[in-house]
């Protein structure tokens, strides 16, 4: 077994009998249940679960994770002091703390569609492309969240910073690109706003989230956009691989951090 | 055998160490005095690679420990100031991660372990046990891996009075098998009772490092405490 599995392991073995992880589970457990129970297993549930999991994954994860990774800041050095290699220990606790928090969210929200039967075979398709996105979206956090505690030594700025971060990219940044959008009216702006898309996780997800349902009318500008160029299969793969991507770079810049930081 | 030269170390515009020089030979306990400020941590630190030094060497048994290389650490056991593990998990279990990590079956040590009684915290959850209790469950972690070079970060801090003795009593046989240990301390009683020798940091540079009673007649002086008073005073002045 590697020595990033070994950290995981005992990382996770903590996480999954921690308290926030329980009430994290729990909220979605009870989220969806709820939605199930008034409005059915189809397109009207996912589409709700999807508007709050745009908004709780990424807040719940830059802020659990930001003070996760203070907390935890002396048990690093002590860890950092034994005979492993800095990139191994960044990798075992990156996903020591994003596989537990991605674990809880895909339990709360599967776990009643399982209870009533499945959901509906015809959104079986959406209902997985939501629990991907949501997991993603974690990802994406966590790494961001590294990054930002990293980088801030007072713990107090970093969760500032973390939730302006969250701030900026789900709530405020449709209303922004929509300014922008009124600004340069009199110029051919669907590139720029494209561009825009890529720019932001949160809004990858949503259009990727709606895209799967077929709802454009829910999409903001950018995804009505987006859909417009990217129609077809194209449109839900390229979103996706930019998830990826946006994993990709946030955990290359937080491992170089991690690599080069004095504790 | 340790040999440090010329370190520096700089953070921002702030030089925490100034071009430290320091040989700490096999199986001497060297203790590391200096006012709050003076670089103990940093040095430490450096020791262990937390910190990437901005100039300068360390030498652990005649080889640069600085670059990428993690396996020298294999020998070295380190106590931190701060005692903070994963709350959810026993001690235990956290003995049983870092053995994991490792690949070597560490032994705790028996007699640390009585001396403590601390078998029967050893199941609880590390958030339930009280600051001292862990700072005991630090020091068997240290002593985990039989080390050759032990680095002590104030070891007694939060320890009660039994506890402390029954740890200086462990760390003095430790000397006796041929142990290097690196004290960090502010209670000169307690190094005067455990070291040979004294490192005296003072913004950043070594201004005396040799055997106690060497500063303690030098600066005439009845004990360390008094003679590293002195030293300061002449410093300041």
């Amino acid at each position: 077994m590697s020595v990033v599995t070994k950290i995981v392991r005992a990382q996770t073995r903590d996480a999954l009998r921690s308290r926030w992880l329980i009430v994290y589970a729990t909220f979605f457990f009870l989220l969806t249940e709820g939605v199930i129970r008034f409005s059915g297993d189809g397109a009207k549930a996912i589409l709700t679960l999807s508007s709050a999991t745009l908004i709780v994954v990424p807040l719940v994860t830059l802020v659990l994770s930001t003070i996760h990774v203070y907390n935890a800041r002396e048990f690093t050095e002590l860890l950092l002091a034994q005979p492993i290699r800095r990139s191994v220990l960044f990798k075992g606790l990156y996903l020591g703390l994003a596989l537990p928090l991605a674990a809880g969210f895909i339990a709360g929200v599967s776990l009643p569609f399982l209870l009533h039967g499945g959901g509906d075979p015809a959104y079986r398709a959406a209902m997985i492309t939501l629990v991907a996105t949501g997991s993603a979206l974690t990802f994406i956090f966590t790494a961001i969240s590294f990054s930002i505690a990293l980088f801030a030594e007072d713990r107090l700025r970093g969760l500032g910073i973390a939730l302006g971060v969250w701030l900026l990219v789900g709530l405020l940044y449709d209303g922004l690109v929509l300014v922008a959008v009124a600004v340069f009216a009199d110029y051919p702006i669907e590139r720029p706003i494209l561009a825009l898309t890529f720019a932001n996780p949160v809004d990858l997800a949503r259009v990727l989230l709606l895209l799967k349902l077929d709802v454009a009318a829910l999409m903001g500008y950018t995804g009505a956009v987006f859909q417009r160029v990217f129609s077809g299969p194209l449109g839900p793969s390229l979103a996706a691989g930019m998830l990826g991507l946006w994993i990709a770079v946030p955990l290359a810049v937080g491992a170089r951090q991690f690599r080069r930081k004095d504790f | 055998m340790i040999e440090i030269s010329k370190l520096t170390k700089r953070f921002g515009d702030h030089e925490v160490l100034r071009g430290v020089d320091l040989t700490v030979d096999r199986g001497r306990v060297m203790g590391i005095v200096g006012p709050n400020g003076a670089g103990k941590t940093t040095l430490i630190k450096t020791l262990l690679g937390l910190c990437q030094p901005t100039s300068g060497d360390i030498l652990l048994d005649g080889r640069s420990i600085l670059g990428t290389e993690s396996s020298y650490r294999a020998h070295i056991g380190y106590m931190p100031q701060i005692a903070r593990f994963p709350e959810n998990l026993t001690a235990l279990e956290l003995f049983d991660m870092v053995r994991d990590l490792r690949g070597t079956p560490g032994v705790l040590d028996a007699s640390l372990l009585r001396g403590f009684a601390l078998e029967s915290q050893l199941d609880k959850p590390l958030r339930v046990l009280s600051s001292g209790t862990r700072q005991k469950v630090n020091a068997c972690l240290a002593l985990l891996f039989q080390p050759s070079l032990l680095v002590l970060d104030e070891p007694t801090a939060g320890l009660d009075p039994l506890s402390s003795a029954i740890l200086k009593d462990r760390l003095l046989s430790l000397r006796g098998d041929g142990v290097t240990v690196l004290v960090a301390s502010h209670i000169m009683s307690e190094l005067e009772e455990l070291c040979d020798d004294v490192a005296f940091l003072l913004d950043g540079v070594t201004r005396f490092a040799g055997p106690i009673g060497e500063l303690t007649s030098t600066t005439r002086q009845a004990n360390l405490e008094r003679a590293i008073a002195a030293l300061m005073i002449r410093e300041v002045a």
